[in-house]
């Protein structure tokens, strides 16, 4: 599966507050808590966006709170897949289990500009940055947590088990 | 080569006679625990595993405290939610209004959670009891819908961070300046999908609650857990609160540590951390003069009877300033009946401040003290991100409850000892 959009660059230590503000936590509904994403970090982000863009960002990215809305929020506002130079614990655990395909390159996120045209390959983690005709390389996810994504995310993998009567 | 006391427990639970940072291991949960944000996605997706009954409805706790006394129509649907999931799958620790309190005050005081536990929650400061010795982590909620249906979650095993205060504490410093502290030396990606472990006599002569703070914020460090190895005050910390048989297991003397940091804790101030991340962490005399509008005294991670307490010490005859709302929140129902009997909360109210039923309101901008754009509040909470307790313009500066209180009676930021 490949993703092809825009970069939109992102700092260090983007929190889930900034990705989906606390105060839109009312609800889990994926297309009201999109219409907020990353309200707090870039209030024109939404509107800005389009469909398969991706969000680039520094280190620590979805650090704070364990609320899977930020991951939710990120997925259904249409943004193919987040890279960063690294990720908070909680939020990567999210974005695997709820199927939001996340990948730690920390060189792809120093070169790149916003606006920068990329393609990523996400099976074999392969990041392009069309722009600037440049290659990276992901550090592939362990073959636990591709078992996971190969059945769907966590709960079509838990769901296996329980059919298996595991 | 020893283990770590998580280590220890991660094995134990995996059923593996010794873990290695690094391992991914399937473990048994001890305790399972979701909220009114988190509950009600966990639930969906319960249901969407297809799974019919939770794997054991005494070791599950739904604690609706974010939003609640729910706050609107919409968050009165998720606690809905929650509490048809409970009456259907007859979960014992389900805590509605009159018994609930904030999660993580609740379950220690309740005895629900013991040392060599394992302990996941879709809260990120679920990290809160291993100040008893426990392993204890905030996830997701996809993640605690499989751990709801199977008792078990797959894990990482962490690799350990040693943090020792030698020395004693001066007076007016607690476990919340010593974590901000820690968390300014290391950065909130400090602890990134590692364990803390805490030690030394300062952390010895700290009382339960006391840990219970720190822990609480080990997630600030980006921390998978803290932890500190169970002694005499934690056994009689559950005397009153159990009778469910535990383990006094402790890191090896041979356990590897990832780093260790050795602090003396004499020379930690009260400390304040700035706008807009815990790791902006400075001595109070640094940083004092900054005027304030609101204080608020409460949270997972200060709403204990100790802390309110320290702030009632105070405010003891004295006023709030004008201009400063002041909102004080006791994490449970018998914080609250403690503070009563014991006259705080007439301390509090004499001096102005308001007090409110347990709720995590403030703490992420929900209600009960929502700040508006150019507000400043000082916070004995654990996040002062860009609009953590409202408008994107507003700002909070985290301290712990002497500093908080005392700031309270200044209108400015200040040390306890400027106001005593």
């Amino acid at each position: 599966m490949k993703a092809v959009g825009r970069a939109c660059l992102f700092g260090d230590n983007i929190d889930t507050d900034a990705i989906i503000p606390a105060r839109y936590l009312n609800t889990s509904d994926p297309e009201e808590l999109a219409a907020h994403c990353m309200e707090d970090a870039d209030p024109n982000f939404v509107s800005n966006m389009s469909k398969g863009d991706l969000i680039i960002a520094g280190s620590n990215f979805g650090c704070g709170s364990s609320r899977e809305h930020a991951p939710i929020a990120i997925k259904a506002a249409g943004v193919s897949c987040v890279i960063a130079k690294s990720f908070a614990r909680i939020f990567f655990r999210n974005s695997i289990n709820i199927g939001l395909p996340i990948f730690e390159c920390p060189e792809a996120v120093e070169e790149a500009e916003n606006g920068d045209e990329f393609e990523v390959d996400m099976s074999e983690g392969k990041i392009v940055n069309l722009s600037k005709g440049k290659e990276y390389r992901s550090q592939p996810l362990s073959e636990e947590i591709q078992e996971i994504i190969a059945d769907g995310g966590l709960v079509g993998h838990v769901r296996k088990r329980v059919m298996a009567g595991g | 080569m020893g283990m770590t006391l998580t280590e220890k427990i991660l094995a134990k639970h995996a059923g593996r006679d010794r873990v290695r940072p690094g391992d991914f291991i399937v473990a048994r949960v001890d305790l399972v625990l979701g909220n009114d944000i988190t509950a009600p996605v966990a639930i969906a997706e319960f249901e969407r595993i297809g799974a019919t009954r939770v794997f054991d409805p005494d070791k599950i706790a739904l604690v609706p405290d974010h939003f609640t006394p729910n706050k609107d129509i919409k968050s009165a649907e998720q606690v809905r939610i929650m509490r048809e999931f409970a009456k259907k799958h007859g979960i014992t620790h389900f805590f509605e209004i009159g018994e609930m309190g904030i999660e993580h005050c609740l379950l220690p005081e309740k005895g629900m959670v013991v040392p060599g536990d394992l302990v996941v929650g879709a809260d990120s400061h679920t990290c809160t009891y291993g100040a008893l010795g426990a392993f204890s982590t905030g996830v997701g909620s996809t993640d605690i819908a499989a751990a709801m249906a199977t008792g078990e979650l797959w894990f990482r095993v962490p690799e350990t961070i040693r943090f020792v205060f030698r020395g004693s504490l001066k007076p007016w410093v607690g476990g919340k300046d010593l974590i901000l502290y820690t968390i300014g030396k290391i950065g909130v990606d400090g602890a990134r999908y590692k364990a803390m472990e805490f030690a030394g006599e300062a952390i010895s002569s700290l009382s339960v609650e006391g840990r219970l703070t720190m822990a609480n914020m080990a997630i600030e460090a980006g921390g998978k857990n803290g932890i500190f190895m169970p002694d005499q005050k934690t056994v009689e910390y559950l005397l009153e609160r159990t009778d469910r048989e535990y383990e006094l297991l402790e890191s090896d003397a041979d356990a590897e540590y990832s780093e260790v940091y050795e602090f003396d804790a004499s020379e930690i101030e009260p400390q304040v951390a700035l706008p807009h991340l815990p790791e902006n962490a400075r001595p109070v005399s640094e940083v004092k003069g900054i005027q304030i509008d609101q204080v608020v005294i409460g949270s997972c991670t200060n709403g204990r009877i100790e802390d309110l307490r320290e702030a009632a010490a105070i405010l003891r005859n004295k006023k709030v300033a004008r201009g400063v709302r002041c909102i004080i929140i006791p994490g449970t129902q018998s914080v609250y009946l403690q503070a009563v009997r014991e006259g705080l909360v007439e301390v509090f109210v004499e001096a102005g401040a308001v007090v409110s039923t347990p709720t995590c309101g403030p703490c992420l901008g929900g209600h009960m003290g929502v700040l508006a754009a150019g507000e400043r509040a000082v916070s004995t909470t654990n996040r002062n991100f860009v609009g953590r307790m409202g408008h994107p313009k507003s700002e909070v500066y985290l301290a712990g409850p002497a500093v908080a209180a005392a700031s309270a009676v200044a209108g400015e930021i200040v040390g306890p000892e400027e106001v005593v």
